[in-house]
């Protein structure tokens, strides 16, 4: 069953055309990565199907729902849930009350409810030792899993990260992979825009590459990156 | 499978600081049985200038919504008192509400233009509907029109409660209204703080303090950041129009030039709030404290009072940004109204550093 599907959708700034026509459909249960070249659209992808932003044409479906104009704030309380490119914590409030503001919002529900779910959160994403710290003091490796874990914390259906594991090492890397298989099996739908293709070729079963506000390919990881338009565009990246 | 984690507000402090709030609100409420007339004025404009700078935190502090026109609630809801009683014969007490009322009506369309604006627009924004209140009000002839009018003598005799009040005290009916005044004044104030307390400590509370972080994050973890500056610009505007009956029910004479004063009921505020710390529940209760003593040492000295005022807030906002309560906290770690919850309990929890 599709949980989320875009159909024709197109967005521009002024005379730019960030988004092109884009149709995608992803399944229920699915991980999908999004890969493409700085400028690419990725974000403003995201920004659509949060409802950060609001597409100039096309629909957006989330279960089976028209969600185009849908503000973002309702589609989080039917289960889209985010990370930011740039982590955009609330500063003055404590790693627990990020959480407890998206839990409790996120989910309809009281303080006592989500207190749980915010704990079960902290562990799986090792923050509980900054439980009470203020988010503003975070380091930027705290900032990034903050986001992830005050996305979860909304209890989504489906999960969008932004650039989640750049600037990690590679042992802060596996740690998070791991945290983010563990919720794909769970049953959470992910979709993933990330540069460190490694860490993304492990998770997702299908990739989405974007170029100038376009799908030019969507498919298996393994012929996706053996196609000519992909190694094109990242010609001379190291992949 | 019970979990091992709780969730806690309190602090050492803040069970003290309740302990000694309530004996102090007893105090105070027992007041007019030990304390002069001149006192218990006194008394009534610290409750009252309290009462709309805990408002005007609650809109700029943690809405971020810094508005300059709270002048347009104290004046409709002062002149809506008036009008209740001049026009509908209502007793001046329960013409409180109908205060409260009006500045709440005048608070939907007001914020429905305002918020279109962003910032420093919105602040003018507010200015201007503040104006037009004003002048709107100054057509009115039946109360008095640009020139103003008084509360009429048989109202005010008639008021409830001030024979009790007379007898009970034995003072003149002037004094037992003064009395009354700051009875209501002080329910207010308490009634005010405690509500603001509670909202949060709510999971609203927690919405608009991540609405006044990052309003963008905030709605993609489902807050609805719109209805939560209705909620605080309503709440606010209905607060301030109470305390603006109350204000020229105790002046018993009104004017639309003092009752729509941006000095008297704008300014001064942000003043107290400023100086005292914005964004706390403390900061307001020492600005007012602060504005009192400046008042009362500073009268003699005319426009250089003003002067002075401007040249502390000044000096506040550049080596103090975060007000007096702000270098308390900061000293002390001292907070009397805690809101942050702290999590406790649990394995990893010691490790916490």
């Amino acid at each position: 069953m599709t949980v989320l599907s875009l159909k024709n959708v197109s967005k521009s700034f002024g005379s730019l055309k960030v988004t092109d026509d884009v149709s995608f459909d992803v399944p229920r249960g699915e991980a999908l990565g999004i890969i493409g070249p700085n400028g690419a659209g990725k974000s403003t992808l995201f920004n659509l199907v949060t409802g950060n932003l609001t597409p100039d044409a096309g629909r957006i479906e989330f279960d089976g729902r028209d969600v185009t104009r849908m503000p973002a704030m309702r589609r989080c309380l039917d289960g889209v849930g985010r990370s930011f490119q740039i982590p955009q914590p609330f500063e003055k409030l404590t790693v627990f009350e990020n959480l407890l503001v998206a839990a409790t919002h996120g989910r309809a529900a009281s303080e006592a409810e989500v207190l749980e779910p915010c704990t079960e959160v902290l562990e799986r994403t090792g923050l509980l030792p900054k439980s009470n710290t203020a988010a503003g003091a975070l380091s930027l490796l705290e900032r990034k899993r903050l986001e992830l874990a005050r996305a979860m914390a909304t209890g989504p259906k489906l999960l969008l990260l932004d650039e989640i594991a750049g600037g990690l090492t590679d042992a802060e890397c596996q740690s998070l992979i791991q945290t983010i298989r563990d919720l794909h099996s769970g049953g959470v739908t992910i979709i993933w825009i990330e540069h460190v293709l490694h860490a993304l070729t492990s998770v997702v079963e299908r990739l989405l590459v974007l170029d100038f506000g376009r799908v030019i390919g969507i498919g298996e990881p393994g012929s996706i990156m053996e196609s000519r338009e992909v190694k094109e565009i990242y010609l001379g990246i190291d992949v | 499978m019970a979990t091992p984690y709780a969730v806690t507000t309190r602090t050492p402090a803040s069970s003290v600081a309740m302990i000694f709030g309530l004996i102090l609100v007893a105090v105070l409420f027992a007041a007019p049985a030990f304390a002069g007339r001149g006192t218990i004025q006194d008394l009534f404009f610290i409750l009252t200038m309290l009462v709309l700078a805990q408002f005007w935190n609650l809109l700029a502090g943690y809405g971020g919504l810094v508005s300059v026109g709270q002048q347009a609630f104290v004046g409709l809801g002062a002149y809506a008192l008036y009008g209740a009683v001049i026009l509908g014969g209502i007793d001046p007490v329960v013409s409180i509400l109908i205060a409260g009322l009006a500045a709440l009506v005048l608070a939907v369309p007001t914020a429905f233009f305002a918020f279109r604006l962003q910032g420093a627009y919105f602040a003018i924004g507010t200015w201007v509907i503040a104006e037009v209140a004003r002048l709107s009000v100054a057509q009115w002839r039946a109360v008095g029109g640009g020139t103003g009018t008084s509360l009429p003598r048989d109202a005010l005799r008639e008021m409830m409660l001030v024979d009790w009040i007379g007898e009970a005290f034995d003072v003149r009916a002037s004094a037992a209204r003064d009395i009354l005044a700051y009875w209501l004044a002080l329910t207010l104030a308490v009634a005010t703080i405690a509500g603001i307390y509670w909202l949060l400590r709510t999971k609203r509370g927690l919405a608009l303090a991540a609405v006044r972080d990052n309003t963008e994050a905030a709605r993609s973890v489902g807050v609805d950041a719109g209805r939560m500056k209705w909620v605080v610009f309503l709440t606010s505007a209905f607060g301030t129009g109470l305390a603006g009956g109350m204000i020229y029910l105790q002046k018993a004479r009104i004017s639309p030039d003092a009752a729509f004063s941006v000095t008297d009921w704008t300014a001064y505020v942000i003043f107290i709030v400023v100086i005292g710390g914005i964004g706390t529940i403390e900061g307001p209760i020492i600005g007012v404290l602060v504005l009192f003593l400046l008042q009362s040492f500073l009268a003699d000295f005319g426009t250089w009072y003003l002067m002075i005022l401007g040249l502390i807030g000044i000096g506040v906002m550049l080596f103090a940004p975060r007000g007096l309560w702000g270098l308390i906290s900061e000293r002390t770690g001292l907070q009397l109204f805690p809101v942050r919850r702290r999590l406790t309990g649990g394995p990893l929890m010691d490790k916490e550093v």
